[in-house]
């Protein structure tokens, strides 16, 4: 079978379309996930030991389970439960809750990295809880945080091709409907897998720029 | 089910096989001083990790036999898509750990007259399996959730079975619900603990104990 | 060089013309330098004045830049072709390389190996020894630095002292020409010191060695050495006897850096 170009332009514009989807997919998923990622980590943080093991014992049940068997789960038991999801709704919440737990072990880490005398520090000159956390020991977690952030960041748009399976329109599933429209697969797929490294290369490079710039900033050198 | 869960240990099991092979591979290519065959793997990591598995799994099945005469059942293609992906991902930890042994030790090697060789075979290698094994183990268990893609190729995997009772019986929460404590399980108690129990040995080489 | 004292005995290890230079900075600066069989020799001075890179270079662990090493008068850093001298190939080098041993700072033994097996690995590896005659050989030397008792535990379970007793071992194992020792005693702890300097010695007395040694502890190189170089900016500014450069040294240098140390302590 030959590489046929006119077809490929042909289908072009769908891609990108569906390329645009993908894009605003992740990123929907992406923040989602840094906001409930701080809430279990938070939630592993707390005084309480019970809501702590709760907390843990989630984040490691999202983590030890495919992606694509928790999307199954939330579009078709949901409506069992009276709860009715639209496809993207239903991804956006579960990638929320699956990058989720990725990113606040990722928080974890970071936090832990700050040494512990950087709190008896902050303890000493009597700052509140929340000067400690928002001026002194975030912004120190934040360097370290960066690059494992930025590594998830790449994960999730790579990951977005499952969403195709329960029915949401994104740059894979346009592949998928012009390959079984027209029967051309070598076009479809190839120009998909190029499209994505398009995106996912100068992704990882910027967040590569970000995290020096951020490491810069704060005085830290980086080798 | 069960053969579903039998299929899904066997992608784990060939995918693991082939992906340590080309870790091994291409992690040494990696601190290979001549720059052809660095290029050559970088090339090749940047390309399997910079992709998406999902397309690559993809286009192994469906794109690749119209290319060449090469017909793969869907079973190959998919722990070959896997294996080389997730290869990818461990050329970059196998690096890594070599990477992390002091280079004193190299010095004391070679103060020994030892051969670059017999250097990494007797001194370095020994050494990188503790930075080796936890990053090695995270792969691992991302590894077993990658399988359940190959369900979309048609792989009778458990994913795939899943799907397959919830068409029929349309008992959705269980069948689900059942799917992903078994990976749960195969995951957290199976795997992370073979896996400590790895970390323990080399440990136990190295005459330390772990906590 | 004429030797007017040993005019028999070639010297085993010679230093002609020697320069190194990392970048810009020229760490040894056409450093001529020999060493007699049997001879003892403490290399001194500040950081930096290139007395490490000396050992290290006859080591190997460093390239040359310019000039030539000869070890037992045959050259270690170039080799003979066509009457010429060309600089060394790898399998060259190796052939001499287990003529000469080093001690490091950090002792830098295989963690993953216990004591008798860090002992053995290069005699039976790349002296190509039977590993009875390696065993053999390292009880012996182990005995020698008194660390037999522990042959079987692994490096992580000793103190540095006990660690760099070890590595002196190990490096007697290749049975080397010239032994050399990188301030071997700068990262123990003071009480632990000691052991390693009666080893030291008892190598001096007993065995006769050709010891190159770079250290900070000057009483110990005063009491062991027949000679003291001092080193400044990658030249030896001074050498002598230990009397002559403790005593009396002649050079402003010397002077001022034997005082900074004396004073330290």
């Amino acid at each position: 079978m030959a590489w046929r170009w006119d077809f490929a332009f042909e289908i072009l514009p769908q891609l990108l379309w569906g390329a645009v989807y993908t894009l605003m997919a992740a990123g929907i998923g992406y923040l989602l996930a840094v906001f409930i990622g701080l809430i279990f980590m938070m939630g592993q943080r707390t005084p309480s030991y019970v809501l702590n093991r709760i907390t843990r014992e989630v984040v490691e049940f999202f983590r030890s389970t495919p992606l694509l068997v928790q999307l199954f789960f939330v579009f078709y038991v949901a409506p069992q439960f009276g709860i009715k999801f639209s496809a993207w709704n239903a991804a956006m919440l579960t990638m929320g809750l699956h990058y989720g737990t990725y990113l606040s072990e990722v928080y974890r880490g970071a936090i832990e990295a700050v040494p512990k005398q950087q709190w008896e520090a902050c303890k000493a000159l009597n700052l509140s809880i929340f000067r400690t956390y928002g001026r002194i020991i975030l912004p120190q977690a934040l360097p370290v945080a960066l690059p494992g952030m930025g590594n998830y960041l790449v994960g999730i748009i790579k990951d977005t091709p499952m969403l195709a399976t329960i029915g949401v329109v994104e740059l894979m599933q346009s592949a998928n409907t012009v390959g079984s429209l027209t029967y051309r697969f070598l076009e479809p797929y190839t120009m998909v897998g190029v499209i994505f490294l398009i995106i996912s290369l100068p992704t990882a490079f910027g967040l590569r720029k970000l995290e020096s710039m951020v490491s810069r900033r704060q005085g830290i050198s980086k080798q | 089910m069960l053969t579903g869960i039998g299929v899904t240990i066997g992608q784990l099991f060939c995918a693991s096989a082939l992906a340590i092979v080309i870790a091994l591979i291409f992690g040494l290519m990696r601190l290979s001083s001549n720059k052809i065959i660095l290029s050559v793997a970088t090339i090749y990591i940047e390309f399997f990790r910079g992709t998406s598995l999902l397309i690559q799994l993809y286009w192994i099945y469906y794109v690749l036999p119209l290319l060449i005469n090469l017909n793969l059942d869907a079973f190959n293609a998919g722990f070959i898509a896997l294996g080389l992906n997730f290869g990818a991902y461990g050329a970059e930890i196998v690096r890594g750990s070599i990477q992390a042994v002091p280079r004193a030790q190299w010095e004391a090697g070679r103060a020994l007259n030892m051969s670059p060789y017999l250097q990494m075979r007797r001194i370095i290698i020994p050494q990188t399996f503790s930075h080796l094994l936890p990053p090695a183990s995270n792969l691992l268990v991302e590894l077993l959730k990658a399988t359940a893609l190959v369900s979309l190729i048609s792989v009778t995997d458990l994913m795939f079975m899943s799907k397959v009772f919830n068409q029929t019986y349309w008992m959705s929460l269980q069948v689900f619900g059942t799917a992903l404590i078994i990976y749960y399980i195969l995951a957290r108690f199976f795997l992370t603990p073979f896996l400590r129990w790895l970390e323990v040995l080399a440990a136990r080489k190295m005459g330390k104990t772990l906590g | 060089m004429n030797d007017i004292e040993n005019t028999e005995e070639k010297p085993i290890v010679k230093f002609e013309e020697v320069t190194k230079r990392y970048g810009d900075l020229i760490v040894l600066d056409k450093l001529n330098l020999e060493i007699k069989k049997n001879e003892m020799v403490s290399i001194i001075g500040p950081s930096g004045s290139g007395k490490t890179t000396v050992l290290r270079m006859l080591m190997t662990l460093e390239t040359i830049d310019e000039g030539v090493i000869y070890i037992d008068g045959k050259p270690l850093t170039h080799m003979r072709s066509k009457g010429n001298l060309i600089p060394a190939d790898e399998k060259y080098i190796s052939s001499l390389r287990s003529d000469i041993g080093m001690v490091f700072q950090q002792f830098n033994l295989f963690p993953h190996m216990t004591v008798l097996q860090n002992c053995i690995e290069a005699p039976i590896n790349v002296l190509g020894l039977r590993s009875d005659e390696a065993e053999a050989r390292a009880i012996d030397l182990l005995g020698m630095v008194g660390m037999l008792d522990k042959k079987d535990e692994h490096p992580s379970r000793l103190s540095g002292g006990q660690q760099q007793r070890v590595a002196i071992a190990r490096a007697l194992a290749m049975r080397p020409k010239v032994m050399l020792l990188d301030e071997v005693t700068s990262a123990l702890d003071p009480e632990v010191i000691g052991e390693v300097l009666s080893v030291i010695r008892k190598l001096n007395s007993e065995h006769n060695l050709t010891m190159l040694m770079v250290t900070h502890q000057m009483g110990f190189a005063r009491e062991v050495s027949d000679r003291v170089c001092f080193f400044y900016e990658g030249k030896i500014a001074e050498q002598g006897t230990p009397n002559q450069i403790f005593e009396t040294p002649k050079n402003e240098r010397t002077k001022q850096f034997l005082s900074a140390v004396l004073n330290a302590n």
